[in-house]
C-alpha cells in the first residue's frame, strides 16, 4: 500500500516537474508546478510529515502558486525564441543536470549508511503533528522562527518597494532603484514605442 | 519504502530542475524551476528526518518553506518592474554587467 | 713632529688650498687665488723637507714608517686603513712632486692670469697635487689606487680645462677613458694580492710575498702584469700611450706639470715601490723592460716627424718615460728614479719655455711656422735650449748622468739586457736629434712675422672670424665665457714670476746631475738604501771604470745627434722638406703615429660602437622590450581570454555554476571510494 502511493506521489511530482520545464506557455507551467506541489504534499503525508504537508498545500500551494498565477496574468506569456544566444547551453545543460543526478544516486545508493536502505524505526506518536512541531519551534528554535518572521517581513517590504508606483519621476525619482530612464506607468506622455517584451525594444532601451 | 527511494527521487527532481533553470529563458518559468529544486531539497529534509525520528528535519523543511516564500516575493516583484519599465522578460536580453 | 706627521702636513696643505679656492671662488680675487695655490703647494714642499730631515734622523734600518688616520674597514681578516708609508723612496717622490709643483704653480700666476677660469685652474691643480702625494705616500694598496683614480680625474679635468673646445673635451675622455683601463689592471692586481697574501698594506704583502711565492710563480707574475697594466696605461706605454699626445689639448702649465714631471712617473714610481713582486716575476719585469723599450723607440721615431710642438715635447716624454720603465724593471732603481727626478727638471722647462713661445706665436703650435725666437725672447730660447740640452744628455747636464746610469746598469747586468743597452743608445742618438729639432728650429734661422713683430715691441695676436677668437689648429670659433688660451700672451720676458719658475728649473736642469757622479758621489742611492736594501739587484753597480766609458759613450753619440741635428736644420735648411720626399711613405707612416690611433679605433672602438648600437636598436628594441612588452600582452591576452566568459548572460553563468557543483561531486565520489 505504501508502496502504491509512494509511486503514485513520484510519478505525479516528476510528471509536473517534467511539465514545468517542457510546457512553453508559462500559464500551463504554473499550472503543473501546482500538480507537483500536491504530489510532494502526498509524499510528506506517506512520511509522517503531517504539518508539512499542510502547510505546504496551505501556504506554497495556496498563497505563492497563486502568487505566480496572478503574475503570470499580468505579464502574460510569450513565445520564446528557438534559436539559442548561447552556444552549447541546449547540449551541456540535461549533460550537466543527469552528471548531477547519478553523483547523487551514487552516492545515496552505495553510501555505507545503513540506515537509508531500510524503513526506519518506529516513530511515537504525534511525530510529525503540528503539536509536536510548534514545541520544537517555539522551543529549540526560537530564534530561527522569529528570524524566519524577520525575514518575511523583509521580503514584503521590499516586494512593495520593487513594485510600487513611482509618484514622480525627475529628481525625486532619480534615487529610485534602477530605473533607466524611462518613466514608470501612467505617468507616460508619449505613447509607447513597442508592445513591451519584444526583444527589438528591449535592446534599445538596454543599450541606451 | 526504504528511504533510498526517497532520496534518488529527490536528487532526479532536483535535476530537473536544474536543467529547468538553465534551459528557459523566461525568467517566470526560472523561478518555477528555482522552486522545483527548493522543493526536491525539502522532500529529501523530511526522508531524512523520518528516517532518523529525528522532527528537527521538518522545522527544517518549513524555514526553507518561508525563504521560498520570500523569495518568490521578491523575484516576481523583479518580474512586475521589468514588465513595468518595458523590458523584455528574456534573461538572455538584460546582459549589461558584462566584461 | 715625525715624519709621519710632517707627511700628513704634505699630504694637508694642497688639499686644503684647493678647498679654499673651490669653496671660495666668488668671493676671492683672481690673484687671491693663484697666491693661495702657490702658497699651499710651498708649504707642502717645506713639510716636505721637514720629513726629510726628520726621516734621515731616524737609524738607517727603520727608515720605512707607517702611520694610519683612520681604520675604513676592521673586520675578519679585511683591513683597510687610510694609511701612509714614509720611507726614502716616497719622500724622495714627495720632493719632486712638491717642488716642481711650487714652481709650475709660480708660473702658472703668471701664464694664466688673464684666464676666465684662473681659479678653477688653482683648485684642480692643488687637487691635482694632492692626489698624486696620495698616490705616493699611499702605505696600502686601497689608498693607492684612491690616489691613482684621482689623479686620473685630475688629468681629465686639467686637460678638458677649456671644455667648449671640441678637441679638449675629446681629448680629455679619451684620457680617462685610457687611464680606467689601467685602473681596472690596479684593482685585479689588488684583489690578487689580497687573496693569495691577506693583507693590503705594502710592507706587509712585500714581507708576505717573500714567504708565500716562489720565483715565477703563476700568480705573482699575474699580479707583476696586472699592475704593470696600470703602470703603462699611467706612464702612456705602448699600447695605451694614444692619450698622451692628444692630453697636450690642456694648458701648457698642465702639461708641464701633469704629463711630464709627476703623473706619468706615477707608473715608474709604482713599479719601484712593488719591486719585491717584481723580483719574483723575473718574467713580469722583463715584459715592463721591453715595452719601455719599444715605447722609447717608437716614440723617439714619431717625435722626429709629427709638428706641433707640445706634441713633439709629448712623444719625447713618452720616450724618456720608456727609459725609467725600463730602468726599473731591470733593477735599476737609483738610476730610474734619478731619471725621473732630471726628467721632471728639463722636461718642465721645457714646456714652460714651449708655452712662452706659443705665447708669442699667437697659439698657434706649429713648428714650420716658428723659426729664429733668439732675437725676440732671448731668456726664453737660452733656456729652451738649456732644456734641449739636458734632454739631449750633454756631457754635463742631469739627463746625462741619469740616462747613462741606466744604460750602464743594463750593459753590466749583461746577457739579454745588452738589448737593453744598444736600444737605449739608439733611442738616445734619435733623443739628441729631435731635442735640437726643436731647438734649432725655434731658435736658429730667419725670424717669423711673429718674431719680427715682438721684436719691434708687440705681440701679433690671432686670427679672429667676424670679431670671434679662433682656435688656430681647428679653426672652431671659441668660448670666450669659458676661458680659452691666449686672451692674452704672457711670456717670460714680460711675466717675471714665468721667468724665476723658468730659471730656477734651468739652474736644477743644468746642475742637478751632480748628485750622482759615477766614482765621486752617490747621495741618490744612499739616500733611497733603507728602501731597495733587501734587493739583491740594487748591489749590482758598474765599476767607476765601465761607468765612465758608458758616460762617455753617451757623450759622443749626444754630440752626434746634436749635430746631425745641426746639419738638418741649420745648416741645409730645408733639406728635411727634399727627405720628406723622397721617403713619403715612412715619412707618412711616422707622421700618422705609426698608427696607432687608427690601430684602437678599428680594435676597439668600432666593436664598441657596434656593439653599443646592435644593443640599442636590435637588443633593446625585440628582446628586452620583447620580454617586457611580451608579459603585458601575454598577461592582456589571459585577461582577453577569462574576459570570454563574462559574457552577460546569467544562464551561463548558472550552467558553470552547475557544472562546477557535478565536477566537485565527481570530486568526493572518488575521494570517499
Amino acid at each position: 500500500m505504501e508502496q502504491v502511493a509512494f509511486f503514485a506521489g513520484a510519478i505525479g511530482a516528476l510528471g509536473g516537474a517534467l511539465a514545468v520545464v517542457a510546457l512553453r506557455n508559462p500559464f500551463y507551467s504554473v499550472l503543473a508546478l501546482i500538480v507537483h506541489l500536491i504530489s510532494l504534499a502526498g509524499l510528506f503525508l506517506i512520511l509522517y510529515a503531517e504539518f508539512i504537508a499542510a502547510a505546504q498545500i496551505v501556504v506554497y500551494g495556496g498563497a505563492v502558486m497563486v502568487l505566480y498565477l496572478f503574475v503570470s496574468a499580468y505579464v502574460g506569456g510569450s513565445e520564446e525564441p528557438i534559436w539559442e544566444a548561447i552556444p552549447g547551453q541546449r547540449l551541456l545543460a540535461p549533460l550537466l543536470a543527469a552528471a548531477l543526478f547519478i553523483e547523487v544516486s551514487i552516492a545515496v545508493l552505495g553510501t555505507g549508511l545503513k540506515a537509508i536502505g531500510e524503513r526506519g524505526p518506529t516513530l511515537p506518536a504525534g511525530f510529525g503533528s503540528p503539536g509536536s512541531i510548534g514545541e520544537l519551534l517555539l522551543e529549540r528554535f526560537l530564534v530561527v522562527f522569529e528570524a524566519a518572521s524577520m525575514l518575511l517581513l523583509i521580503a514584503a517590504v521590499g516586494a512593495i518597494v520593487l513594485a510600487g508606483r513611482r509618484r514622480e519621476a525627475g529628481p525625486g525619482g532619480a534615487g529610485g532603484p534602477g530605473q533607466p530612464g524611462e518613466r514608470s506607468g501612467a505617468r507616460r506622455d508619449q505613447p509607447s514605442p513597442a508592445p513591451p517584451g519584444t526583444p527589438g525594444s528591449g535592446a534599445e532601451e538596454v543599450a541606451r | 519504502m526504504a528511504i533510498e527511494w526517497y532520496l534518488v527521487l529527490s536528487a532526479l527532481l532536483f535535476a530537473v530542475g536544474a536543467s529547468g533553470v538553465l534551459l528557459r529563458r523566461s525568467p517566470l518559468v526560472i523561478l518555477l524551476c528555482l522552486e522545483l529544486m527548493l522543493n526536491a531539497g525539502n522532500l529529501a529534509l523530511v526522508a531524512f528526518s523520518r528516517s532518523l525520528g529525528n522532527q528537527e528535519g521538518q522545522v527544517f523543511a518549513l524555514v526553507v518553506m518561508v525563504v521560498a516564500a520570500c523569495e518568490v516575493v521578491v523575484g516576481l516583484g523583479l518580474i512586475v518592474a521589468m514588465f513595468r519599465r518595458r523590458l523584455p522578460l528574456d534573461v538572455d536580453e538584460i546582459r549589461e554587467l558584462r566584461g | 713632529m715625525s715624519p709621519t706627521d710632517f707627511a700628513w702636513l704634505v699630504l694637508g696643505f694642497p688639499l686644503l688650498g684647493s678647498l679654499v679656492i673651490a669653496l671660495g671662488f666668488r668671493v676671492l680675487p683672481a690673484r687671491v687665488a693663484g697666491v693661495i695655490g702657490t702658497t699651499a703647494i710651498a708649504l707642502a714642499f717645506a713639510s716636505t723637507i721637514g720629513a726629510l730631515i726628520t726621516l734621515l734622523d731616524q737609524p738607517s734600518d727603520a727608515q720605512q714608517l707607517t702611520d694610519s688616520l683612520w681604520d675604513y674597514a676592521s673586520a675578519s681578516g679585511l683591513e683597510i686603513r687610510l694609511g701612509i708609508l714614509v720611507d726614502p723612496l716616497s719622500v724622495f717622490m714627495c720632493l719632486v712632486v712638491t717642488g716642481v709643483s711650487t714652481l709650475i704653480h709660480l708660473y702658472s700666476v703668471g701664464y694664466m692670469g688673464s684666464d676666465e677660469g684662473y681659479r678653477r685652474f688653482f683648485s684642480y691643480l692643488n687637487f691635482f697635487v694632492f692626489s698624486m702625494l696620495l698616490l705616493v705616500l699611499a702605505g696600502n694598496f686601497i689608498f693607492l689606487i684612491v690616489g691613482w683614480a684621482f689623479v686620473g680625474f685630475a688629468s681629465y679635468a686639467l686637460i678638458s680645462f677649456w671644455y667648449r673646445r671640441h678637441t679638449a673635451t675629446k681629448a680629455g675622455m679619451k684620457a680617462f677613458v685610457i687611464n680606467v683601463i689601467g685602473d681596472v689592471g690596479m684593482v685585479l692586481a689588488a684583489f690578487f694580492v689580497f687573496r693569495e697574501l691577506g693583507t693590503f698594506e705594502l710592507l706587509d704583502s712585500f714581507d708576505a710575498a717573500r714567504e708565500t711565492f716562489s720565483t715565477n710563480q703563476g700568480v705573482v707574475i699575474a699580479i707583476c702584469c696586472l699592475l704593470l697594466v696600470g703602470a703603462v696605461a699611467k706612464s702612456a706605454q705602448l699600447p695605451l700611450h694614444t692619450w698622451l699626445p692628444d692630453a697636450m689639448e690642456g694648458p701648457t702649465p698642465v702639461s708641464a706639470l701633469i704629463h711630464a714631471a709627476t703623473m706619468v712617473t706615477a707608473g715608474v714610481y709604482l713599479i719601484a715601490r712593488t719591486f719585491p713582486l717584481f723580483e719574483l716575476a723575473p718574467t713580469a719585469a722583463d715584459i715592463g723592460a721591453f715595452i719601455g723599450l719599444a715605447t722609447l723607440l717608437v716614440a723617439a721615431t714619431i717625435a722626429l716627424a709629427v709638428v706641433d710642438l707640445k706634441r713633439i715635447i709629448a712623444y719625447s716624454t713618452m720616450s724618456q718615460i720608456g727609459y725609467m720603465v725600463m730602468g726599473v724593471s731591470i733593477g735599476a732603481y737609483a738610476g730610474g728614479l734619478f731619471m725621473l727626478m732630471a726628467h721632471a727638471f728639463f722636461k718642465a722647462l721645457l714646456f714652460m719655455a714651449a708655452g712662452s713661445v706659443i705665447s708669442a706665436m699667437a697659439n698657434n703650435q706649429s713648428i714650420d711656422r716658428m723659426s729664429g725666437f733668439r732675437r725676440a725672447l732671448p731668456y726664453t730660447s737660452a733656456l729652451l735650449l738649456i732644456g734641449a740640452l739636458a734632454l739631449a744628455a750633454f756631457p754635463g747636464t742631469s739627463g746625462f748622468f741619469a740616462k747613462d746610469e741606466i744604460l750602464g746598469f743594463a750593459a753590466n747586468r749583461g746577457g739579454m739586457y745588452w738589448v737593453f743597452a744598444i736600444g737605449g743608445y739608439a733611442g738616445a742618438l734619435l733623443t739628441a736629434i729631435y731635442s735640437f729639432r726643436i731647438g734649432f728650429r725655434v731658435v736658429a734661422g730667419e725670424p717669423s712675422d711673429e718674431a719680427r713683430e715682438f721684436e719691434q715691441g708687440h705681440m701679433s695676436h690671432g686670427e679672429r672670424v667676424d670679431g670671434h677668437p679662433v682656435n688656430p689648429a681647428t679653426g672652431e670659433v671659441e668660448d670666450v665665457d669659458v676661458g680659452f688660451p691666449g686672451a692674452e700672451h704672457h711670456v717670460a720676458e714680460r711675466s717675471r714670476p714665468m721667468a724665476v719658475a723658468m730659471g730656477a728649473l734651468g739652474v736644477l736642469a743644468l746642475f742637478g746631475g751632480l748628485i750622482q757622479v759615477p766614482g765621486v758621489d752617490a747621495v741618490l742611492e744612499h739616500f733611497l738604501d733603507p728602501t731597495f736594501e733587501s734587493s739583491p739587484l740594487y748591489a749590482i753597480a758598474p765599476s767607476t771604470g765601465d761607468a765612465w766609458l758608458g758616460l762617455a759613450v753617451g757623450g759622443v753619440i749626444s754630440a752626434a745627434g746634436i749635430a746631425i741635428a745641426y746639419f738638418f736644420y741649420v745648416a741645409r735648411r730645408g733639406s728635411t722638406a727634399r727627405l720628406i720626399e723622397r721617403l713619403p711613405g715612412l715619412h707618412k707612416f711616422l707622421f700618422h703615429k705609426w698608427y696607432f690611433d687608427e690601430l684602437e679605433d678599428a680594435l676597439v672602438y668600432r666593436p664598441a660602437i657596434a656593439i653599443g648600437r646592435f644593443a640599442s636598436s636590435t637588443f633593446e628594441r625585440y628582446v628586452v622590450d620583447g620580454i617586457v612588452a611580451g608579459a603585458a600582452g601575454f598577461v592582456r591576452g589571459a585577461g582577453e581570454v577569462v574576459r570570454g566568459a563574462q559574457s552577460g548572460f546569467v544562464r551561463a553563468y548558472a550552467l558553470l555554476l552547475l557544472g562546477g557543483f557535478a565536477a566537485l561531486g565527481v570530486y568526493f565520489l572518488v575521494a570517499a571510494s
